[in-house]
């Protein structure tokens, strides 16, 4: 994994509640056995105006011009702003996996749905849970200024506009630390061998029909 | 002291150590695998070398991506080369690492949340996961069950555990008696529009109260596989005798001495009569009506004897959106009654509602009727080989067939349109599954969540009707 440790980019604008893991990425791409990528299919139905299939050539595909990522001035964005229950639906991890292969590396959101916010760590994307009359705010500002940008960093916990207010944000220290050191899950408990063995032992004890 | 919760319980039986960070390492009893979330997991195995912790602690069967007709051809028989591919692949890792596999040709093959109980692979007690949300469905059994990514799936095949927070708990009581003609289906909905899709969002649900009490393990396995509708990663229900009976004699079951060491130790799987939760929700059994979905999100529910809601009053800003955007999507107008909406396609299937009573209650209504004339397909898809031996048994699929649905080989079909089982553009269905996002059911498809039986009524009438007045 990626270390995170600040951004300064492009922010783009997804205005609607409870968008869900298939929006993010339809199913037909789910039959990829591969890790990378799906950014092209990120939002397909949303962002193409045919149907996508796997293995299409997506270059030529007709644009949905109405779409907010395919609009001049969002190109380029790392960071999306979102509102309630951002990636509810499905544990595919394809979702955080097109996100980042489209080039998000940081998403905020008044909440965010549970396996998918872990998934996003997992892969290195930072997820930020503001409240929202904040993520209002930055809507209004996106809106109104082309080429907005704002500057995230994990280290100080802050969020910095252009104009150099800032807003700071919370974060469970685990998942800043990993985040920040670019840690990968099963090394970490990988060093637990010892005590994954002494659980099995005293468990298979307590309850064998477990471990026929 | 206060009692503890049944989550809270089987959470202390699993920790293997606590991190110190807000985080436990976690005990995993059993993973179940399919062949969408788990290539990766194992292209990452072979990558660092690494092996299966525990080979016997897996339990794999193929079911997104087959196909529901044509199974005597076996892989060859799926027509989508990019889909074959994945179903090879996980027979091929299940070979190599050694893993049991229900292959398509086997007759317990089926959707891994179907078959886990089916086979006693799922026991009270136990912690289990899969690379799939719906994995909450094994709460039923007073288990702690819930869906993983691929990077986790990966993590508890090199090392039999999980890096968990604990989560919040909350206690859904359905209280009293439902009337005639709700379902487990019914109910889940019912909550779910109570609470919203994001309302159990860092929860685990336990659902309890007496209607819940009172329904079979099948039902209770349909309610705790839509917890996930409401955001929460785990639904439970304490264990009684009818889990207990449920569970005996099935192959992975302990046998034997284990078995009374077992009964005895999961007789303490429920809730301490003292136990604090976070949050509790009071649901009243007697006022839930059938429900019907009329949107895009699982809570964009009503009963089946009221109207598409009307946005103009609704006050939130970003849900009146929302509720503008969905009825467009739906292709809908604020103020129809439900029984007026007509339907293209009906689909009874799903890890949702494709158990022996699901088909059981949909023969039901099928029984000596005929599939309206304006229906272009009404599918039947039983969640297992098994189950549709059984139902066929019982001359469930003659009656199907004879009212005009048709009735295929198990899988996920049309929950969620991977393989050739879809909606068109436009299209409108019924559905017994769990998702009426848009584009689930096939790009552009309508989707609008019912029970078997509300689904098999509309297949009759072509359009939504309540079943009771069928
Ligand atoms: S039946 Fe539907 S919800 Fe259930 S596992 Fe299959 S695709 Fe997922």
């Amino acid at each position: 994994m990626e270390k995170f440790t600040n951004l300064k980019a492009i922010v783009a604008p997804m205005d609607r509640p409870n968008v869900d893991t298939d929006a993010i990425i339809p199913k037909q791409f789910l039959k990829s056995i591969k890790r990378s990528g799906f950014g092209p299919n990120l939002f397909d139905e949303w962002r193409y105006l045919d149907q996508g299939e796997p293995g299409m050539d997506n270059s030529g595909r007709p644009l949905n011009e109405e779409f907010v990522l395919n609009q001049s001035r969002y190109q380029g964005a790392k960071i999306l702003i979102a509102r309630e229950n951002f990636g509810c639906g499905s544990s595919r991890e394809h979702a955080p996996w097109a996100l980042l292969d489209y080039g998000f590396q940081v998403i905020i959101a008044p909440s965010f749905a549970d396996i998918f916010f872990s998934n996003s760590f997992k892969n290195g994307i930072l997820l930020i849970k503001l409240d929202a009359n904040i993520i209002d705010e930055l809507f209004n500002d996106v809106a109104v200024n082309e080429g907005y940008e704002l500057n995230v960093d994990l280290e100080k916990q802050t969020i910095t506009k252009a104009d150099g207010t800032t807003i700071s944000f919370e974060i469970d220290e685990f998942r800043k630390h990993r985040l920040l050191n670019g840690l990968d899950d099963i090394g970490l408990t990988m060093q637990h061998v010892d005590d994954i063995k002494t659980y099995e032992q005293r468990r298979s004890a307590e309850a064998p029909w477990l471990f026929k | 002291m206060t009692g503890k919760t049944l989550y809270e319980k089987i959470w202390d039986q699993h920790v293997v150590r606590d991190n110190g960070d807000g985080t436990a390492l976690l005990y995993i009893d059993r993973q179940l695998v399919h062949e969408v979330t788990s290539p990766q997991a194992f292209e990452g195995l072979r990558l660092a070398g690494r092996k299966l912790w525990r080979v016997d602690a897996n339990l794999a069967t193929p079911d997104h991506n087959v196909p529901t007709t044509n199974r005597s051809q076996g892989i060859e028989g799926i027509e989508d080369p990019v889909a074959r591919l994945q179903v090879e692949t996980l027979d091929k890792n299940c070979s190599e690492f050694g893993i049991t596999e229900f292959k398509m040709d086997d007759i317990r093959q089926g959707i891994v949340h179907v078959i886990g109980p089916e086979q006693g692979a799922t026991l009270p007690g136990m912690t289990v996961v899969c690379g799939d949300s719906h994995t909450s469905t094994h709460g039923a059994f007073g288990a702690l069950a819930h869906g993983i990514g691929t990077s986790e799936v990966e993590h508890v095949m090199a090392t039999q555990c999980l890096i968990q927070a604990k989560s919040k708990t909350m206690l859904v009581s359905v209280n009293g008696k439902v009337n005639t003609g709700i379902t487990a289906k019914d109910i889940v909905l019912a909550v779910i529009g109570e609470i919203g899709t994001a309302g159990g969002t860092g929860y685990a649900i336990e659902f309890g109260g007496e209607a819940i009490r009172t329904l079979s393990m099948e039902g209770r396995m349909t309610v705790c596989n839509m917890a996930i509708e409401a955001g929460a990663r785990a639904g439970m229900i304490a264990v009684d005798q009818k889990t207990i009976d449920y569970v005996e004699g099935r192959p992975y079951a302990p046998k034997a001495d284990t078995w009374d060491q077992a009964v005895a130790a999961w007789n303490d799987l429920r809730s301490d009569a003292d136990a604090k939760f976070d949050t509790v929700v009071n649901i009243d059994a007697e006022s839930i009506k059938p429900q019907v979905t009329w949107g895009t999100s699982p809570e964009m529910v009503v009963s089946i004897d009221s109207q598409v809601p009307d946005p103009a009053n609704e006050k939130d800003d970003v849900k009146r959106e929302g509720m503008i955007a969905a009825l467009s999507y739906m292709g809908l107008t604020a103020n129809t009654p439900m029984n007026e909406i007509k339907v293209d396609k009906v689909f009874i299937g799903s890890c949702t509602n494709s158990r022996i009573e699901d088909m059981r209650a949909a023969a039901e209504i099928a029984k000596g009727r005929k599939v309206a004339s304006n229906i272009k397909l009404a599918l039947v898809v039983p969640g297992s080989g098994l189950i549709k031996q059984q139902a066929e048994k019982e001359g469930l699929d003659k009656i199907f067939i004879e009212a005009g649905f048709e009735w295929r080989e198990p899988g996920c079909s049309m929950c969620l349109a991977m393989n050739a089982d879809r909606l068109e553009p436009q299209e409108r269905c019924a559905s017994t599954s769990n998702r009426n996002f848009e584009g689930r059911q096939g790009q552009g498809g309508r989707t609008h969540l019912v029970s078997p039986a509300m689904a098999a009524a509309a297949a009759i009438k072509g359009h939504f009707v309540d079943v009771n007045e069928l």
